[in-house]
């Protein structure tokens, strides 16, 4: 991963990108087989090495620890091990669909419509295939982790042999024990987060990628009274961008796709230009010599950050409605006759009119917080900068986009980035201020609805889920390029180190 | 000095234009808090609002006057005693309640993990750091609410969300679903740590202490600004957040949190009387209010953790 990437790295020149790019990918490949060989390698002149209990402990778990009396360690092993065959054979059932081999067997999606029992008057044996393929996803990966406590065991014991070798004792479970406060500090550290990020972050993506593959569409599996879906192959990818479909979904797709995605990123680039200049603009402004009551101002606009954001957004949204204050002013005025539909609902609602209002909503959010950030970096400006360019004549203007603008940019890239993602991903402000509306009937996708809001309804309020998962692949290889492009290239990544 | 007429003309002229434009910075720093203030302080002074027509009918929502004629806690007592479906007492409470378990969970556990791994990445060094970092960084590009519905899915198939036998399970299951990933984002809290100097953990490793207690007797106590800042975000996230919350807790009202319950009451389907907005204010003033002189109290805190956020993405 780490030199497929390095492409980023600026070369002196620039046809030699291209050319180092490949290459990197040939080092990759051929470190990769380097590795995959070494391992083989080792492994193979472990087994010949190694003791009796090593070579037992590559059937068995634990034999070569009990072998050297790690009674501790070697039945922990051997426990493990049992444990594992156990739920793999009896395959225990959870909520009607089993585990261990019958989940990896179920993995294929043939699932059973179920009986009609006259007893109870229900519909039996009838399976669940998202039960079907999550359970198989977590049995893959009950494997894997089996695979590595195999390793494990494997090199522990060969560790208890090599000590034996060079006349030490083989260590102790209070040593070990010991150790992971010490020397393997960051095993005990990362444990939990890895765990948890196992099932809670890369077991979710795993399976939505599936998803993404399958026909899993509640609806249509409603109205065919089934709880079953099957592997379906790219069809969703193709579906996705083919002109032509002739069901409601593929319609859907073929229809607000492109005018969705479009929008995403013009609101992306709005959101956190409009938000970013405006922020740093407002801190120069609180922050300028002679100011008095910049406490004042800083806690107003502070405020603002520390509100719960739904709370601000649905009082903007109030603020907005066809009942709302705002409308009822400019009646009051005369200004206008009836209601202005700003946030895409009611009549005559404009598309163009919400588009612009969610920005505006979006500044009034995300100004306070640049603000914040940039004044601390704004105190931070060599001041002898600006005393030479004063010396030499340079305008407030010039000394802004010359030494200002440059340094601000150049310390807070990553977070410009990290912004440009966020907002491409922005749920809260578009769902809560106008739920994507103006609609398009009949489809789902709305006239301000950005990606995350289009899959949000396309999943959660009309549960077709394979559609939401091909929707979130995309999102993600849209998101990653411009990440991985623009942060590998940044100085905070490759000066990682640098600071200790 | 010697008297130079051109020069003091020049610093006149400079301090009357100095002058100008720090009126035209006031007027516009004037304008613009009031511009930020104004919808915020509308919500304030709704939830204060009691004011009823002649035939003695609560009049809801006012547009006529910004500042209420009448001022009173008549919206706090209904708040009070909102049921959000008949036969749900005191919804209002349940939700303030159950946001309260769920952050504090949320703090301790997620505090926890982020500063366990921003300390690892930081000060240890060993063989499969950066890979973590990288594969870190990749997951987190992913749309959380991509795996928003996979983890509805898996929190499901444990019976972890809400499901007609045990509704409860589902506040479980979305402090399991809060704090799991926060591991993932150390990054903050390791450019703190980055900044420590090195000497203190290799001397103190010269004196023969373990990673543990260097971690705890050494590094934790001059982490003070940090670990507020985490449990600061981690205590405040379930306030904030909306959508996780709508999606894991599902249809019980009497286990929503304070915003889902809030969205409901006001743009939800049972919006029965139209007095229903000034209730909606009062309950927006009562979970701002503590969150925001939080906010105040720690600000410093915050402060220095947006500042470095900022510089480290």
């Amino acid at each position: 991963m780490n030199r497929s990437l390095n492409f980023t790295s600026i070369p002196a020149k620039k046809e030699n990108r291209v050319s180092k790019f490949f290459k990197n990918i040939g080092h990759f490949f051929v470190n990769l087989g380097v590795g995959i060989k070494n391992f083989f390698v080792n492994f193979i002149k472990r087994f010949i090495d190694g003791s009796v209990g090593t070579k037992l402990s590559h059937f068995i778990f634990g034999a070569g620890n009990l072998y050297h009396k790690q009674f501790v360690k070697g039945f922990i092993f051997l426990g493990l091990q049992i444990l594992f065959w156990v739920f793999m054979i009896v395959s225990p059932r959870v909520n009607g669909e089993p585990y261990g081999f019958q989940a990896l067997a179920n993995l294929t999606m043939q699932g059973t419509e179920g009986s009609f029992d006259p007893i109870s008057g229900e519909m039996i044996g009838k399976s669940e295939s998202y039960l079907m393929l999550l359970f198989g996803i977590v049995t893959i990966a009950i494997i894997i982790l089996y695979i590595i406590v195999w390793l494990l065991n494997i090199s522990s014991s060969y560790k208890a042999d090599q000590d034996r070798n060079k006349g030490l004792s083989a260590s102790t479970f209070k040593k070990d024990c010991s150790d992971l406060l010490d020397s393997k500090f960051h095993i005990l550290m990362l444990t939990p987060t890895s765990l948890a990020a196992l099932i809670f972050t890369l077991l979710p993506t795993i399976y939505m990628i599936s998803i993404a593959f399958t026909s899993w569409n509640a609806v249509d599996m409603a109205a065919r009274n089934t709880n079953l879906f099957h592997w379906v192959g790219f069809d969703n990818f193709v579906q996705m961008f083919s002109t032509s479909s002739s069901t409601q979904l593929g319609l859907e797709i073929s229809h607000r796709f492109f005018p969705v995605l479009g929008w995403t990123f013009i609101w992306a680039i709005f959101a956190t230009f409009t938000c970013y200049f405006g922020g740093i603009l407002l801190a120069i402004l609180i922050n300028k010599k002679g100011i008095k009551g910049k406490k004042i101002f800083r806690t107003i606009f502070i405020l603002t950050i520390a509100i719960p954001q739904f709370i601000s957004l649905l009082a903007c949204r109030n603020l907005l409605s066809e009942w709302g204050p705002l409308n009822a002013i400019l009646k009051d005025f005369g200004w206008i006759q009836s209601s202005i539909a700003f946030l895409g609902r009611g009549a005559g609602a404009n598309e163009n009119l919400a588009k612009v209002m969610v920005i505006i909503i979006n500044m009034w959010l995300g100004i306070p917080y640049t603000m914040l950030m940039t004044s601390g970096i704004l105190m931070n400006i060599p001041s002898d900068l600006y005393e030479a360019a004063t010396v030499d004549g340079a305008s407030k203007a010039k000394m802004f986009f010359k030494i200002t603008l440059p340094y601000v940019i150049f310390v807070t890239t990553p977070y410009l980035i990290s912004s440009f993602v966020g907002n491409i991903n922005s749920f809260n402000t578009i769902f809560l201020l106008t739920e994507g509306y103006p609609q398009h009937l009949p489809y789902v996708g709305g006239g301000t609805d950005l990606l995350v809001t289009w899959l949000y309804s396309l999943t959660i309020t009309n549960k077709q889920y394979n559609t939401g998962a091909v929707i979130g692949i995309l999102t993600f290889i849209i998101t990653a390029t411009i990440t991985l492009v623009t942060y590998r290239r940044s100085k905070a990544y490759k000066e990682e180190d640098t600071f200790q | 000095m010697i008297y130079n007429p051109l020069r003091k003309k020049k610093f006149r002229s400079q301090r009357a234009s100095d002058i100008t434009s720090r009126i035209f910075s006031y007027i516009l720093l004037i304008v613009l808090s009031l511009v930020w203030i104004i919808p915020i302080l509308w919500i304030v002074l709704s939830a204060f609002r009691c004011e009823y027509q002649n035939d003695g009918t609560y009049i809801g929502i006012i547009t006529s006057n910004y500042f209420p004629s009448r001022i009173g806690f008549d919206n706090f007592a209904r708040l009070w005693n909102y049921s959000y479906s008949p036969g749900k007492d005191h919804s209002y409470l349940r939700w303030m309640g159950n946001t309260m378990l769920i952050a504090v969970v949320c703090c301790v556990f997620s505090s926890f993990l982020i500063l366990s791994v921003a300390y690892c990445m930081s000060k240890l060094r060993f063989k499969l750091r950066k890979p973590f970092m990288n594969i870190t960084m990749i997951l987190g590009l992913f749309p959380g609410f991509m795996s928003m519905i996979a983890i509805y899915f898996i929190l499901k198939s444990v019976g972890l969300t809400a499901n007609v036998s045990a509704p409860q399970l589902s506040v479980v299951g979305l402090i399991l679903a809060y704090s799991a990933g926060a591991g993932l984002g150390f990054q903050i809290a390791k450019g703190f740590f980055d900044v420590l100097p090195n000497s203190l953990v290799e001397s103190a490793k010269l004196d023969g202490c373990s990673n543990f207690k260097i971690f705890r007797t050494i590094i934790l106590p001059l982490s003070k600004p940090i670990i507020i800042y985490t449990a600061l975000m981690a205590f405040t996230g379930p306030w904030m957040d909306f959508i996780f919350a709508k999606v894991i807790l599902g249809n019980d009202s009497d286990y929503w949190t304070v915003s889902v319950g809030l969205y409901n009451m006001m743009f939800g389907s049972q919006l029965t009387d139209t007095s229903v907005f000034t209730t909606f204010c009062a309950g927006c003033t009562c979970v701002g209010i503590p969150i925001v002189a939080l906010f105040m109290a720690l600000q410093r805190y915050y402060v220095e953790g947006v500042t470095a956020g900022a510089v480290k993405g």
